[in-house]
């Protein structure tokens, strides 16, 4: 059923191409017909459940950097999945993607989640804020130039972070991230952290602990 | 078509009725932070609300407060060394979460599971579905004020971890799949335990259920409460018992059967209304239905090896032959230093968990670590209706709503 409806995909939008999968009928289209497709998939193929959407990240320097992907689910032909996968427009730093919250109202905190992580702005949302991090976070932690460690930023509440002095840190990695074969990433260059092991050094001698200090 | 939905409500009539009021009777709207810490919001769920007196003009979900960035750290390890991660998302039923991540990584792989093993995780999946169920009732009974219901709910649920512990050695973060198997097989007498774990559960099921299903103040706080017409369901993405309660007949195990479910019998219980106590009742009915399950794998239970035994570059061999063969050394230490051989390509798997349609996406360009993972938590679909559903309701419907919607926060901000 889904192999037909993207056989008819393909007829109506001449420009779509078949993409590879390893399991459910996928294809890529411009992102011109986007919204479109998408539209077509549901009104014309039951297509009305939009299970997912998010980005992938295809590194620095990759052309097109960023492609967003839509997985849909027919609730009525049930079992027949469709992935639709576009590549964003606009620059690295700000990739677009036009938003489907007019197709689906359900898409709303997709979006938010994929421009909060990844840094992918919606062209059309009602309301394009963060939403696992938080309003005023500065990076898109997603992305694959973010290191896992996370980088340090100033606390989002701006009076305590004044009176207390404290920021939020980047995590000790302790030694990690333990992984044999990071795929292509350089884990030295990616985690500058990752060999830094001055969290195990001792400069104090053991009978200079505070402890020490306070039985004495 | 129209997208734009509305919630028929008599509480949303006043609410306009007052805004229609003269000048001199307008009141002042107020704004009250419900959580993150805060017994009826289950975890760390923050509604920030706008109230004209107790009818809510505006409701925004703030999530967010357990996230850990877990699609990040996946990208980071192998495949194996992110199932204990999976337990940690929806931490009620970590064995059904357990199972989805493995099957969506064996089917990138092109690998198949024996009937043994997929038979065990289903067995398992099935009682992760009652524990999951049972805490979900309990909680709800106990917002809308039944107390007792609760406490036998967590006797219940003790028992299941009690038998989770025999099987897994946890009694929640079991992490019990592996990639192409899982981390070891039933121990003796075990479906025996689990089999006098039904026989006494199903009284006891029936006994809580009466304790609510014709109780007054259970359905004077749940009939027509919080309705969610099937449309909008769908237009939200509501999955597993939500959208059932809904009346749409989705459920994963019989529409697209994985591990082997379309061998067992059971029956999809759907709603008519969608509202509060239809939620209620398509989950105890779903109980039932997940006991007829476990009977009928318990009762043929095939026999075979527990893991994909051909698969040398994903699951690791048995320790005592690591131990004394020089080729199964060399497997074990490739698997766990490079992770388990996985081809390059794209897989979206989807598994009917208790909370809902719980989907891996996958990502890989070869290798032990996946190049992107993304996680479809039913959690987080279903909180997105809240903004909607929520305006004109009471601030004491919100507390039955939320019960009733049954979410967990580790999977929702992940």
């Amino acid at each position: 059923m889904s192999a037909d409806a993207v056989i008819a995909l393909k007829a109506k939008f001449p420009q779509a191409t078949d993409r590879a999968s390893a399991d459910h009928p996928a294809v890529n289209v411009p992102l011109a017909d986007l919204v479109a497709a998408l539209r077509y998939l549901r009104d014309e193929w039951a297509f009305d459940l939009l299970m997912d959407v998010t980005a992938i990240d295809w590194a620095e320097g990759a052309s097109p950097r960023f492609t967003v992907v839509y997985h849909l689910l027919s609730s009525t032909r049930a079992g027949s999945y469709v992935r639709v996968a576009a590549p964003c427009a606009g620059t690295e730093a700000k990739p677009t993607a036009p938003s489907v919250v007019d197709v689906w109202p359900g898409a709303n905190w997709h979006e938010r989640e994929c421009y909060d992580l990844m840094g992918v702005t919606f062209e059309g949302h009602p309301d394009l804020r963060r939403i696992l991090m938080w309003d005023g976070y500065p990076y898109h932690p997603l992305r694959k130039e973010f290191p896992l460690a996370g980088i340090e930023t100033d606390l989002p509440v701006a009076d305590i972070a004044e009176a207390t002095g404290t920021r939020v840190i980047a995590a000790p990695m302790a030694g990690g991230p333990f992984v044999a074969s990071p795929g292509e990433v350089n884990l030295t260059e990616a985690e500058p952290r990752a060999k830094d092991e001055s969290w195990a050094d001792r400069t104090a001698r053991p009978d200079q602990t505070p402890l020490r200090q306070m039985k004495d | 078509m129209a997208t734009e939905y509305s919630f028929p409500d008599s509480a949303a009539k006043s609410a306009a009725g007052a805004k229609a009021a003269p000048a001199e009777f307008q009141t002042e709207t107020m704004s009250l932070s419900m959580g993150p810490s805060h017994p009826s919001t289950h975890g760390v769920l923050r509604l920030q609300m706008e109230l004209d007196g107790e009818i809510l003009t505006k409701a925004d979900p703030v999530i967010g407060y357990l996230h850990r960035g877990d699609e990040k750290i996946a990208e980071n390890m192998t495949y194996n060394q992110f199932v204990p991660y999976t337990d940690r998302l929806d931490y009620l039923a970590p064995l059904a979460n357990n199972m989805a991540y493995a099957i969506a990584v064996e089917r990138l792989a092109g690998l198949k599971v024996p009937p043994r093993c997929e038979a065990i995780r289903v067995l398992t999946a099935e009682m992760a579905r009652i524990s999951s169920h049972l805490m979900g009732l309990g909680a709800f009974a106990l917002d809308v004020g039944a107390w007792s219901v609760l406490l036998y709910c967590l006797e219940e649920r003790e028992k299941l971890y009690k038998l989770f512990e025999e099987l897994t050695g946890a009694r929640f973060t079991t992490s019990y799949t592996r990639i192409g198997g899982v981390t070891r097989d039933i121990p003796d007498g075990w479906l025996g335990r689990v089999n006098t774990f039904c026989d006494q559960f199903l009284p006891i099921l029936e006994e809580m259920l009466q304790l609510l299903t014709r109780n007054k103040i259970f359905m004077d706080r749940t009939v027509g409460i919080g309705v969610i017409p099937k449309d909008v369901a769908l237009a939200y993405g509501l999955t597993g018992p939500n959208l059932r309660g809904s009346g749409v007949a989705l459920d994963l195990r019989k529409d697209k059967p994985y591990s082997g479910y379309e061998q067992w019998e059971f029956d999809v219980p759907v709603g008519t209304k969608g509202d509060c106590y239809d939620r209620y009742l398509v989950r105890g009915e779903e109980m039932r239905q997940s006991v007829r399950i476990i009977r009928q794998v318990a009762a043929k239970m095939p026999d075979g090896p527990w893991y994909a035994v051909d698969a040398k570059r994903i699951f690791a061999p048995p320790k005592d032959k690591v131990l004394s063969s020089m080729e199964e050394l060399i497997q074990n230490f490739m698997i766990v230093t490079e992770g388990p051989q996985i081809p390059a390509g794209e897989v979206y798997f989807e598994a009917e968990n208790p909370k809902g349609i719980l989907g891996f996406f996958i990502v890989s360009k070869g290798g032990g670590v996946p190049y992107r993972l993304k996680i479809r938590s039913p959690s987080f679909c279903n909180l997105s209706i809240l903004q909607k559903m929520c305006v004109g309701c009471l601030i004491s419907d919100v507390v039955a709503i939320l019960g009733s919607l049954d979410f967990v926060m580790g999977e929702c901000d992940r």
